[in-house]
């Protein structure tokens, strides 16, 4: 009997020992980007353009409006077609396509970056003959969709039905409930959806390789190479200069920052409509 | 209303036209329901082509590595560019090696936070932390994760690694497996922890009425009860380490190579990818990296598939 007690509590014991030590690289994580990234952060660092090797100072200006820019394309081309695809998969759950769709959202939920990448390089970059932040902006959109259609649908199907028989009781026809009734009502969790969607672009590096391609220069053109702030955290922290691994601190700083406060502004708005993401 | 203006003479031009106009917005309305519900079909057929397009430009762009090469591809061990050789070998001993060494680690940890945030403590302050940080380290980009490996873990497995008297490189393959088992930990803890607050209560308080202790009854009914579910997390954390990018490419040691011992350095389907692809000059081996993501593709396709029916199954049961 002591014997099944004891090696009860043990039992227990590693469990929450082990499950601690998972949450601990989290902290680790954070500590280590804190220390190393916030003594450099400066107004300067913000606005400056990146310097040549050598000169102090300089920043990373050009990232941070590229990885802006790149984050528009995407929820340009993800977020209309990714509600879409919700709103069939919400209204049509038994049509023969919405189990075809579901599979899609499930492999491109499971796709490597890199690959989607190798996709946006095949059909855009090859096709217009360069490197453009307009093909980063593609394969963003392909790694926001899933996150889009999922979470939009989750939503959908919290909306009660009624709120639909009040509609078509009062004559409102299908596409106006939809539009107007429906996607209203569901427009927090949509939201909630899409800052998830961001924060998990807003760090991808894989895709962008072979289709933004980065730029040391500031440049709005969207047919042009563009650079954004994870590619210069992997170009900077792979090369052999103390200066730039201390931009590459920073800027990795600033990136936690953004992708915490999306995450955990979109957990709080979820939380407040009892939401379950 | 209607009735009433019926009967008025006077009023009657005024109510046909009113009819008219009536008729006209529900031929307006039922046009736009038309084209509403097409679009949404059209829209729906579209991502389906769309993701059969994904594979079919692969296969096409891999065609000419596989005519070039053929099965050799997957069984020679040579890479060289240069003379136009390439064997993927010794990336997919790498990609396997680092991935399931990784879930090897990974398993008594997801395993753990499962069990204590679906069985434990399933409410509280502590497990909603537990749980919160859980689901941010899932949120942290793979860059971040291989920088901050470069720059702690490295240099911990370096000391690490002259203790035991294997040469001190720091990155290589054991610490990619290192990395990626932290870095899987949230996707098969979390689905474990929805297969094992789905087990019955009924189920474990007869347990418990029987005298099990609390181990007893994860052993015997907890865990036999959600054995697939947490299988099916194990499997989508596979195929999220199978596909890991810029990660593992920072610590692996990128060299193209089977890796000699298990601290050597070595190169994955992904890095191999990241690494060549903006440089493959000649078409066959531009076509040999694209044959790479292809297999890349199928694999983690034909993982998430099983994942998902094996998780659908269980929370439709």
């Amino acid at each position: 009997m002591l014997f099944r007690k004891i090696k009860d509590k043990l039992f227990g014991s590693i469990i929450i020992l082990l499950a601690l030590i998972s949450g601990v690289p989290l902290v680790l994580i954070l500590f280590f980007l804190t220390k190393e990234g916030i003594s450099n952060l400066s107004f300067d660092f913000l606005i400056n353009l990146p310097k040549p090797i050598g000169e102090t100072g300089g920043g990373i200006s050009n990232a941070i409006i590229g990885t802006f820019i790149l984050i528009i394309i995407s929820s340009v081309i993800a977020i209309p077609i990714g509600i879409m695809l919700a709103v069939f998969l919400s209204e049509f759950r038994k049509h023969k396509f919405a189990y075809y769709v579901r599979m899609g959202v499930d492999i491109l939920q499971g796709t490597p970056s890199i690959v989607v990448g190798m996709i946006a390089y095949l059909w855009v970059v090859k096709q217009m003959g360069n490197f453009s932040a307009l093909s980063g902006g593609v394969a963003l959109a392909i790694m926001m969709l899933p996150v889009i259609i999922t979470s939009t649908e989750e939503t959908l199907k919290l909306v009660p039905n009624s709120f639909k028989e009040s509609a078509y009781a009062l004559g409102v026809p299908y596409y106006a409930t939809i539009l107007r009734v429906i996607l209203p009502a569901a427009l927090t969790g949509m939201v909630t959806g899409v800052m998830l969607s961001i924060a998990r672009v807003a760090g991808e590096t894989a895709p962008l390789l072979f289709t933004a391609f980065g730029s040391p220069f500031m440049n709005l053109d969207i047919t042009k190479p563009i650079s954004s702030v994870p590619q210069i955290i992997f170009t900077y922290s792979t090369s052999p200069y103390v200066e730039l691994h201390a931009l590459a601190w920073t800027a990795s700083f600033l990136l936690i920052v953004f992708i915490l406060i999306m995450n955990i502004s979109a957990k709080l708005l979820a939380k407040r409509w009892k939401l379950n993401l | 209303m209607d009735a009433v203006n019926f009967n008025e003479s006077a009023s009657l031009e005024l109510n046909a036209d009113k009819v008219i106009a009536e008729e006209k917005k529900v031929r307006k309305f039922r046009l736009f329901d038309g084209i509403f519900k097409k679009s949404l079909g059209s829209i729906s057929i579209l991502f389906v082509v769309f993701i059969i397009a994904i594979f079919l430009t692969l296969l096409i762009q891999s065609l000419p590595s596989i005519q070039a090469l053929g099965f050799d591809y997957f069984t020679h061990t040579k890479w060289d560019p240069v003379t136009l050789e390439f064997g993927s070998l010794p990336f997919l001993v790498g990609t396997l090696v680092t991935s399931f060494l990784a879930l090897v680690i990974t398993i008594p940890f997801s395993l753990s936070v499962s069990l204590l945030l679906g069985e434990y403590y399933p409410k509280g302050f502590f497990s909603n932390l537990l749980r919160n940080c859980i689901e941010l380290l899932g949120g942290i980009p793979s860059i971040i994760y291989g920088f901050w490996g470069l720059f702690f873990l490295v240099p911990i497995m370096r000391s690490f690694e002259t203790s035991i008297g294997v040469p001190p490189l720091g990155i290589g393959v054991f610490t990619t497996s290192f990395l990626l088992f932290i870095m899987v930990i949230p996707y098969s803890a979390s689905i474990g922890r929805d297969v094992i607050s789905l087990v019955p209560a009924d189920l474990k308080q007869a347990a418990l009425a029987l005298g099990c202790t609390k181990y007893e009854v994860i052993k015997l009914v907890v865990v036999p009860y959600a054995r697939s579910g947490i299988f099916a997390g194990i499997l989508l954390a596979l195929g999220r380490a199978l596909g890991e990018t810029m990660a593992v490419t920072m610590v692996i040691g990128n060299k193209n190579a089977i890796p000699d011992s298990l601290f050597g350095p070595a190169n994955t389907m992904a890095s191999v990818i990241a690494n060549e692809f903006t440089e493959a000059a000649s078409q066959v081996y531009l076509s040999s990296l694209v044959e790479m993501g292809l297999l890349l593709f199928v694999v983690t396709t034909i993982i998430s598939f099983i994942g998902k029916q094996v998780i659908n199954r269980f929370s439709n049961t």
